[in-house]
């Protein structure tokens, strides 16, 4: 079958490779790549495990296709702490202890980031309902949306 | 396995006449992919097996928002929700299209799927189609014949089926400019509160002046094989204040028109009942969001 190159960018850097035209961005990522931070829960959009930015738009990387991210611009969990400067947000998940076996996390962390950047300063609600595509099978939800309203009001401070 | 073309074209007329021929070659059907957020789930799941997909994001006017100079909206066929939700007026606008747009799915959904999708998917209980069926929405589709427009509620021919010939793409929705003292509004039942398939859906668009309805459309989904444009219950509304009576008229009409499927989120009884009290919810909305203008 012949493969198709693309020209993208991950987490801030040129990337190319090659993948089948079938192919899924998640599967793309994880097995072309090596980028096993964004993980595979259904495979069907629904459990949000496999959250990513392109283009700084949340979006679930089972949903597209490898080939469609040519010339776009993509954000994976890998690219999220700075060095071994963690973001907030995974200081304040390890700190609140906000992940029980993790697999929902990187999608979960990538989520709630996506919402801070258009929400500063959102109410449990609005945390409730920005993470409503984020399955957690361990159901840890309590602790999850309490670390993203601490950090996103440490991030408030810290802004201010 | 058979391969799987990928094209890309950025034009139009280049995809109309690819997604031609590769419904005319033996190798299999051709799929257009706008958000792929039913396409790629179908094909994981078998359900659909495309020899070629054609991605129609890269042309321009199908991922464009317009407001043109009367008034009306042009929205590309595969613009996503998220994109719709950010444009700083459409949403003051038609903030009834838009809620029914953005209940489609979470967030992530949200970042890909369109109304184009959403119309084409031919889900009975789409969520953005009885808004646009309400809102008036005409559609613009180009095929190896060239162009043409129909009203939307035209393109779904029953679930998974649309009225579009071989060879045609939806390109845009046109929504009209809008007289002063409009408003419209979308609600759905669901048996939780965010993350389902409508068991009713029903949008509503009202001009009022005086204090009555001086026009008034109705679109009711997931209560039929395909969403309903109800001209019953507009008649209803249309000249009254919103009186009880004329709502209870309304609310009739919609359970008559109701043709339902009996399933695990709703049976026949229970989604004709729903179907008139939503009528009301969503009028009363709507006529609120009426006089704020």
């Amino acid at each position: 079958m012949a493969k198709v190159h693309v020209t993208t960018t991950i987490n801030g850097e040129p990337t190319e490779f090659l993948c089948e035209p079938q192919q899924s961005l998640l599967d793309a990522l994880r097995n072309n790549l090596g980028l096993t931070g964004t993980k595979e829960g259904c495979g069907t959009g629904d459990c949000g495990a496999c959250s990513i930015t392109l283009d700084g738009r949340l979006t679930c990387s089972c949903l597209v296709l490898a080939v469609e991210a040519d010339g776009h611009s993509i954000g994976t969990i890998e690219g999220m702490a700075q060095g071994d400067k963690l973001h907030p947000l995974q200081r304040k998940f390890l700190e609140m202890a906000a992940l029980q076996c993790g697999i929902c996390t990187p999608g979960v962390l990538i989520a709630a980031r996506a919402l801070l950047e258009k929400n500063p300063n959102p109410t449990e609600t609005e945390v409730r309902f920005g993470l409503a595509g984020n399955l957690c099978r361990c159901t840890g939800y309590d602790k999850i949306v309490r670390a993203v309203m601490d950090t996103a009001a440490e991030m408030r401070e810290t802004a201010s | 396995m058979t391969e799987i073309r990928y094209l890309a074209p950025r034009t139009l007329e280049d995809a109309v006449s690819a997604f031609a021929a590769a419904q005319g070659a033996a190798s299999g059907t051709a799929r257009i992919l706008a958000g792929g957020t039913d396409l790629l789930v179908q094909m994981r799941a078998g359900v659909v097996q495309p020899g070629t997909i054609i991605d129609i994001k890269k042309i321009e006017e199908v991922t464009a928002i317009t407001e043109q100079p009367d008034g009306s909206f042009v929205i590309g066929a595969a613009v996503s929700g998220a994109t719709l939700h950010d444009h700083p007026r459409f949403g003051k606008v038609w903030p009834g299209v838009l809620e029914a747009v953005n209940l489609i799915g979470s967030k992530q959904v949200q970042g890909r799927a369109s109304p184009g999708g959403n119309l084409c998917n031919a889900s009975p209980a789409g969520d953005s189609v009885p808004a646009m069926i309400a809102a008036g929405a005409v559609v613009t589709v180009q095929g190896p014949n060239g162009r043409r427009t129909l009203p939307v509620e035209k393109v779904p021919a029953g679930p998974g089926r649309t009225t579009l010939t071989p060879g045609e793409i939806l390109v845009s929705f046109t929504l009209p400019a809008r007289p002063a003292g409009s408003g419209d509004a979308y609600l759905r039942m669901i048996p939780r509160t965010e993350m389902d398939i409508a068991v009713v859906g029903c949008g509503v668009n009202l001009t009022m002046a005086g204090g009555k309805v001086t026009a008034a459309r109705v679109g009711l989904g997931a209560v039929a094989p395909v969403p309903l444009l109800v001209e019953d219950a507009a008649k209803a509304l249309i000249g009254s204040t919103l009186d009880e009576a004329a709502l209870e008229a309304a609310a009739a009409a919609c359970r008559a028109a109701c043709n339902p499927i009996n399933d695990k989120r709703g049976t026949i009884a229970y989604r004709t009942k729903v179907a008139g009290v939503l009528l009301k919810r969503t009028a009363a909305i709507a006529a609120e969001r009426a006089g704020r203008k």
